[in-house]
């Protein structure tokens, strides 16, 4: 089983990202598992058709220790397996516990033995690896491959290099390999180019471009991915070529971090329309 | 056979990462102290339990005398969702069962890290109707990872001042008195002197009658003793404040002038000779009094017994550690018994410490922010002939055979500590007296016969 993590910064469109990848990879007949680490639980929904399950801190909350796998993992779109971790509301208690909560429990009741006969499974990370808890996933013995999600605007390529220096602090003393760059267009100048730099100068491939078109949007709005909605569509090819390529992937690094002199110099290059 | 055989004699290298054997505890079991000197009232751990049972524990094993606490009882799901409902329903089954005056709340590492904020919780408490009429929640936050058992006992007894202190817009003529963290006995000795100078006062936290209540057969929830809700309150109308011991009380002491405009004076504790007569003479120049007979003829006594026993005391090598108020004044009690304080070791950090400390004796070996360890190594390389500090000092007097004062806390092997004071003319008497008889039962224990004394 490949267990893989996506980060990236907020916004930049992670949990489509994973899930429509999920939804092509469980479309070539392999069976995936998707942990979501994100409070706000919405890691699944277009695998599941709606937020319609606990997540674990919550079952673990209402029901005590007591909790079954059947509880928390729900069966998504073509035998996928989905699980939210949750978490506290905003501004309370503590996420990053919440999720090493989760995790752990989702490790004792099984989630991963080999008897569930798992392919693949994804950890689906909110924002920036802002605490211990959300390095969780990437720690020894759980995802071994990073898939960073960004797009040409400056924010999303900081984050990305901030990811890369938590990574290489883990890389060190476990075994996580960060296996590409995932760019999810924003439609920037000379976006591909400049990813593709980036992805060079860390030291990685830019394993994707994911164009941007509306119909992501359109199947969203219907609760579905891209493939679920319409399996024919030109954006539903693209999410199956980017898990194909996950698939098929043998380029598995520890980053090299840049300098911010270095991320700014790079911008300047391709950022600007010419 | 030595029992700390481990400490190296010789060069001391540097450690900056490690400490061996800490010479201090954590803030919440001073905040617990503090809160049990309010009348009525229980303290609330907001937390784990492990955290609440230590803190009793070591408490009880110091006093020998039951510690009432409640505690939050935090799970690993509290931990993520954080310690509101815990709280609320604490709020519920404290005052049903338990039925305190008031409930102290402090915090604790987990509740700290993971950020609950205390005062909104008490809010939604008391506009939930969970704090019956009449009844007082209070805070502090403790973080254990910040500072010590003082900070923690400071902190809370801020948290008095912010809380628990009115102002009715007209100056008395009382005092408030606020100790640092000292004795039952203390307490009450503290109070006997401020009384006996004729200055009505309010004096809080108050443990007298608390962690030394009588045996009457009866057990009580909450003894008699404690600083009352209203007495407290009227420290806001205080003419002056007195702060005894400036590391426990400064913050108490600043926000009394800061919330009411309460003069306020910080003064070292006043253990021994100097700092009672600094204590005594702010008081006699705030209120333009005479000094009393009763406490003049108590300095004349101290006077008189360091005087007719100075060559005992004098020159004597002493190693020293503990709180930092107490060393403060120790140290410049034991100058004036023409002893040599050679090492003293706090595990209280802060520069004011290393400044007074190195005022008062420039020769001493000072580590402020220093471990047990260090001590050690200081009394192996410049041997004493006194060691004074609480009971985990036992193991390097026993190695040394250095005859060994328990001053401090915790003491968990001797009693008597709560009963009889070291603060005041008296207190320093007891101190004197305490001294003699260790170094003069090292002369007797060692004496050849011809020269085994019967007058000394």
């Amino acid at each position: 089983m490949r267990k893989i993590a996506i980060y990236g910064k907020g916004g930049i469109g992670k949990s489509t990202t994973t899930q429509n990848t999920v939804a092509a990879l469980a479309e070539m007949g392999k069976k995936v598992m998707v942990v979501g680490c994100d409070p706000k639980a919405d890691s699944t929904r277009l695998l599941l058709n709606g937020l319609a399950q606990r997540t674990v801190l919550d079952t673990l909350r209402e029901e005590g220790e007591d909790v079954e796998l059947d509880d928390i993992l729900k069966p998504g779109f073509k035998n996928s397996l989905c699980t939210e971790s949750g978490g506290p509301e905003p501004g309370v208690g503590c996420a990053g516990r919440g999720i090493i909560t989760s995790i752990n429990l989702l490790e004792q009741l099984g989630a991963y033995e080999e008897s569930q006969e798992l392919d693949y499974t994804f950890y689906d990370v909110l924002g920036d690896v802002v605490c211990g808890g959300f390095a969780m996933p990437i720690r020894e013995g759980k995802a071994q491959e990073i898939y960073i999600v960004v797009s040409g605007e400056m924010m999303a390529m900081y984050a990305a290099n901030n990811i890369c220096k938590g990574i290489v602090k883990y890389a060190e003393a476990g075994g996580v390999r960060l296996g590409g760059l995932i760019c999810n267009s924003r439609k920037t100048d000379r976006e591909d180019e400049l990813i593709i730099e980036l992805a060079k100068k860390l030291g990685t491939q830019m394993i994707h471009f994911v164009p941007r078109h509306n119909d992501v949007q359109r199947a969203e709005i219907n609760k579905k991915t891209v493939i679920d909605w319409n399996p024919t569509c030109e954006q539903a090819d693209e999410y199956r070529a980017l898990a194909t390529k996950i698939d098929q992937n043998q380029l598995f690094v520890v980053p090299k971090p840049l300098a911010i002199e270095e991320l700014e110099a790079l911008l300047m290059e391709f950022g600007l329309a010419a | 056979m030595t029992l700390l055989r481990h400490t190296p004699k010789g060069e001391i290298k540097p450690r900056e990462n490690l400490v061996v054997n800490p010479a201090k505890t954590c803030q919440p079991i001073g905040a617990m102290y503090a809160a049990l000197g309010i009348h009525g009232c229980l303290p609330h751990s907001h937390g784990s339990q492990g955290c609440c049972s230590y803190h009793r524990s070591t408490l009880t094993r110091h006093y020998k005398d039951p510690v009432m606490a409640s505690t939050s009882s935090f799970t690993e799901g509290t931990a993520v969702f954080g310690g509101q409902s815990n709280l609320l329903a604490a709020f519920e089954t404290i005052f049903d069962v338990y039925d305190p005056a008031v409930i102290a709340v402090h915090t604790t590492c987990l509740s700290e890290t993971i950020g609950d904020d205390i005062p909104q919780i008490t809010k939604k408490a008391i506009d939930d109707g969970k704090v019956p009429e009449g009844k007082v929640v209070f805070h502090a936050n403790t973080p254990s990872y910040v500072g010590t058992h003082i900070t923690g006992y400071a902190n809370m007894v801020e948290g008095m001042v912010k809380y628990l202190t009115k102002s009715t817009g007209t100056k008395g003529e009382h005092a408030a008195v606020i100790p640092g963290w000292v004795e039952p006995a203390d307490m009450r000795e503290l109070k006997r002197i401020v009384t006996a100078l004729g200055v009505e006062h309010v004096l809080f936290p108050d443990t007298d009658g608390v962690f030394d209540a009588p045996m009457t057969g009866k057990h009580v929830f909450y003894p008699k003793g404690g600083a009352k809700i209203e007495d407290i309150a009227r420290a806001g109308d205080a003419k002056v404040s007195f702060a005894l011991g400036p590391i426990a009380t400064r913050a108490a002491s600043e926000k009394l002038t800061a919330l009411h405009g309460v003069e306020g004076e910080v003064l070292d504790l006043p253990i021994g000779l100097s700092a009672t007569d600094r204590f005594v003479d702010a008081i006699r120049k705030a209120y333009g009094i005479e000094v009393a007979e009763e406490i003049t003829n108590e300095r004349g006594k101290l006077v008189d017994l360091i005087t007719d026993m100075e060559q005992y005391l004098w020159g004597k090598k002493v190693a020293i550690f503990g709180d930092p108020d107490q060393l403060i004044a120790l140290t410049e009690f034991l100058q004036t018994l023409g002893m040599q304080v050679r090492h003293v070791v706090t595990g209280t950090e802060g520069n004011f410490i290393t400044k007074r400390l190195t005022e008062i004796n420039p020769e001493a070996n000072v580590k402020v922010g220093g471990d047990m360890f260090l001590l050690h190594q200081w009394m192996k390389n410049e041997p004493v002939d006194l060691l004074i500090g609480n009971t985990y000092g036992k193991y390097m007097a026993r190695d040394e055979d250095v005859p060994f004062l328990r001053f401090g806390f915790p003491i968990l092997d001797r009693q008597g500590h709560q009963h009889f004071p070291t603060v005041g003319y008296m207190g320093g008497i007891r101190l004197v007296e305490k001294i003699l008889e260790l170094l003069m039962d090292r002369i007797d224990r060692d004496a050849e016969e011809p020269r085994f004394e019967l007058q000394m």
